[in-house]
């Protein structure tokens, strides 16, 4: 039995607008890893990062009424914790994966934090902010069609510039070249005279600075709110999902559609009430289809060869 | 710029130790990491017109002051103790189980199926069976991962952690739906069987039974760490798969063990918190415990006694800071960042434990 709904168009135009929206923090996410893993260090403070991100933007435009400034600033405060990833990994060279959860652990409680101090919350009730609205292109926005897909908050376009700017960047820059080297072998890259870690330092606050813009989506677009935890293991989903993208901007960019597409399939499936199981079950959908493309892809997939390796150069 | 972040900083550089540094002085560097990770976390409480002073004694005071703010201590320090040897022994096998969380969740539901399905069993039978189910619960959880680990060679962080979400999803399912409480106002599965609550050991206080079990376990991880031969394989392991590997350990086998018996272990914390605290399945059962246990297996340097003073901190942090959030208006987060910015510093921590800094030229 095919639920009627499922015939018509305007059910696929309503998914289409929120794969749209679920495939942006994960692009924000993605993109922002790979620069990260392409270097050679796998962040698994991204899940804290994207929360900063979220509870900063919130914050700001919270207190300024300006949705600008709290996307750029959640912007630097991811730069500044990929600082300190780059520190931890880098300089030091720790054991990537618990410096990443140490992060992660640290941008939860932080995010968290700062909310409950900055921001009064009158009978429990987080207050709304004003938030990036839907733009606009007249004709286009006003067709039945197209419009409800394309009206969308100024960002989502920022996260297609932030696919192309990184194709360009890895592919067609010197930037991107060293990037590469340094994860690939960086004692040859230093041999060739490039700054192993300058360069794993700048992927890094690169990383962190797109990851947060992934956070700053869900608070300042998607939704006008903070809520603690509010990213629900998309950081997770990210660092599957750049494996399944094999660390290419465009194949992460389908990739995340694809994501996008199942959250929000199950999301408009449910929403029509046909089938007499418990919602919370759609909500696995994501992180098993994660699981599954992660074990398909495993027996293919060549990570970067320095990946989860600290590059020390007194050590031969 | 470029010469301070290299591996020269400035005139010092980066020397592998030779040695390995005393046991006292490694025990010197956590308590290091502590203190500096409170110190820094006050930069957080002088905003807020608070003398963090003032702010960490009321915290000390909330865990330590009275009878009963020790027995909540304690309380807390249970489930703790638990996923804290849970992500100790994985991680000693070098296996990442960041998945504690879960498999406390997966404990809890397997436990929960006895709990309300039979009734009227005597406690010395349905105690254990439920304790067994909660250890099953939680290797089960833990299987899945191990299992593309070992075989598939699929980075464990990810999928522990993406199971994570997958099992909470599926508990919340199962308590808004099926196992639905009709008499509670919030989602939570029926109460257990009385029969199988733990005992209360302390009267006037929640303090259970599940104490000493936790205390069980942490001591039977002691045995497994320094008497046994198992303990003795996973040790070399952790210093090198590869030298290991080649001394004849079947080091795919060994993690396989380790991260069924982790997932036990957290599992276990699962059922302990339903039968000691909780009676029915809830969402809030944990406070995050999956998480907080690798920072305790970090901070105690995977050794038992160090993983039983790290939940004992962990747990003094945690419900200390609901009392200072009562006394001095401080948020209870601060918590959660206090436990990050600690396994931030405990991992510069080993940092040193490893390596030195040197003056470039200067003497030895």
């Amino acid at each position: 039995m095919i639920p009627p709904e499922l015939l018509e168009v305007t059910f696929w135009i309503s998914v289409f607008s929120l794969t749209f929206r679920s495939a942006v923090p994960l692009i924000f996410g993605t993109i922002g890893e790979a620069f990260a893993e392409r270097a050679g260090v796998l962040n698994l403070g991204i899940e804290g990062m994207m929360l900063m991100g979220a509870s900063i933007a919130y914050v700001v435009t919270f207190n300024t009424g300006n949705y600008w400034l709290g996307f750029i600033i959640a912007g630097i405060t991811g730069l500044l914790m990929g600082i300190l990833m780059a520190f931890l990994t880098v300089t030091l060279g720790v054991q990537q994966h618990v410096a990443g959860l140490g992060i992660t652990i640290l941008g939860s409680g932080l995010s968290f934090y700062i909310y409950r101090i900055s921001v009064p919350t009158p009978g429990g009730i987080p207050p709304h902010v004003t938030s990036f609205p839907p733009i606009y292109i007249p004709g286009l926005s006003d067709d039945p069609y197209i419009g409800p897909i394309i009206n969308q908050p100024l960002p989502a376009y920022i996260a297609l510039l932030v696919v192309v700017l990184a194709w360009f960047v890895f592919y067609k820059t010197n930037l991107g070249m060293m990037i590469r080297a340094v994860g690939e072998n960086p004692r040859a890259a230093d041999t060739a005279g490039i700054n192993v870690y300058l360069i794993r330092y700048i992927a890094l606050m690169i990383a962190g600075f797109f990851i947060a813009w992934g956070g700053a989506w869900l608070s300042i677009a998607h939704t006008s709110l903070f809520l603690p935890g509010m990213t629900q293991g998309r950081g997770w989903i990210c660092i599957a999902l750049v494996v399944f993208g094999m660390w290419d901007p465009l194949k992460i960019f389908l990739g995340a559609l694809l994501f996008g597409g199942i959250d929000a399939f199950q999301l408009s499936i449910q929403a029509l009430g046909y089938f007499n199981i418990p919602y919370q079950l759609f909500f696995t959908l994501p992180y098993i289809m994660t699981i599954i493309a992660l074990i398909i892809v495993s027996r293919r997939v060549i990570y970067p060869s320095a990946l989860l390796k600290p590059y020390r150069r007194e050590e031969a | 710029m470029a010469t301070l972040i290299s591996g020269f900083i400035g005139k010092y550089r980066i020397v592998r130790r030779v040695d390995t540094l005393p046991l006292h002085k490694r025990v010197g560097l956590m308590v290091v990491a502590v203190i500096g990770s409170m110190l820094v976390s006050s930069i957080l409480i002088i905003p807020l017109g608070v003398n963090p002073l003032i702010a960490y004694y009321e915290l000390f005071k909330g865990a330590w002051g009275s009878k009963l703010a020790l027995s909540e201590t304690l309380v807390r320090f249970t489930p703790l103790l638990f996923t804290g040897v849970a992500v100790a022994l994985a991680f000693l096998a070098r296996f990442w189980n960041i998945g504690a969380e879960g498999q406390l969740y997966l404990g809890a539901m397997f436990a929960t199926f006895f709990g309300i399905s039979f009734y009227g069993i005597p406690s010395y039978v349905i105690i254990p069976l439920m304790l067994i189910a909660g250890f099953i619960g939680g290797s089960a959880a833990a299987f899945i991962p191990a299992l593309l680990r070992c075989k598939y060679g699929i980075d464990e962080v990810v999928t522990t952690l993406l199971l994570n979400w997958v099992i909470y999803f599926i508990m919340q399912a199962i308590i808004y739906g099926p196992w639905r409480n009709p008499v509670s106002a919030w989602p939570e599965s029926p109460a257990i069987a009385q029969e199988a609550e733990l005992m209360r050991i302390l009267p006037g206080t929640r303090l259970h039974l599940g104490l000493f079990i936790a205390i069980s376990i942490a001591m039977l991880y002691y045995i497994v760490y320094s008497k046994s031969y198992w303990g003795f394989e996973l040790k070399l392991i952790g210093l090198n798969p590869k030298a290991a590997s080649v001394q004849g350990i079947d080091v795919v086998r060994n993690m396989m063990i380790a991260a069924l018996v982790s997932g036990g272990i957290a599992g276990l914390a699962g059922a302990v918190e339903l039968m000691g605290i909780h009676f029915h399945l809830r969402e809030a059962l944990s406070h995050g415990y999956g998480y907080t246990g690798i920072v305790i297996a970090m901070l105690g340097l995977l050794h038992p006694i160090g993983v039983v003073l790290a939940s004992f901190f962990m747990a003094t942090i945690e419900t200390g800071s609901q009392a200072m959030h009562r006394t001095t208006g401080i948020p209870y987060p601060l918590a959660f960042v206090i436990e990050g910015i600690t396994l931030i510093f405990a991992l510069i921590a080993v940092f040193f434990m490893e390596y030195k800094v040197e003056k470039v030229g200067g003497a030895k």
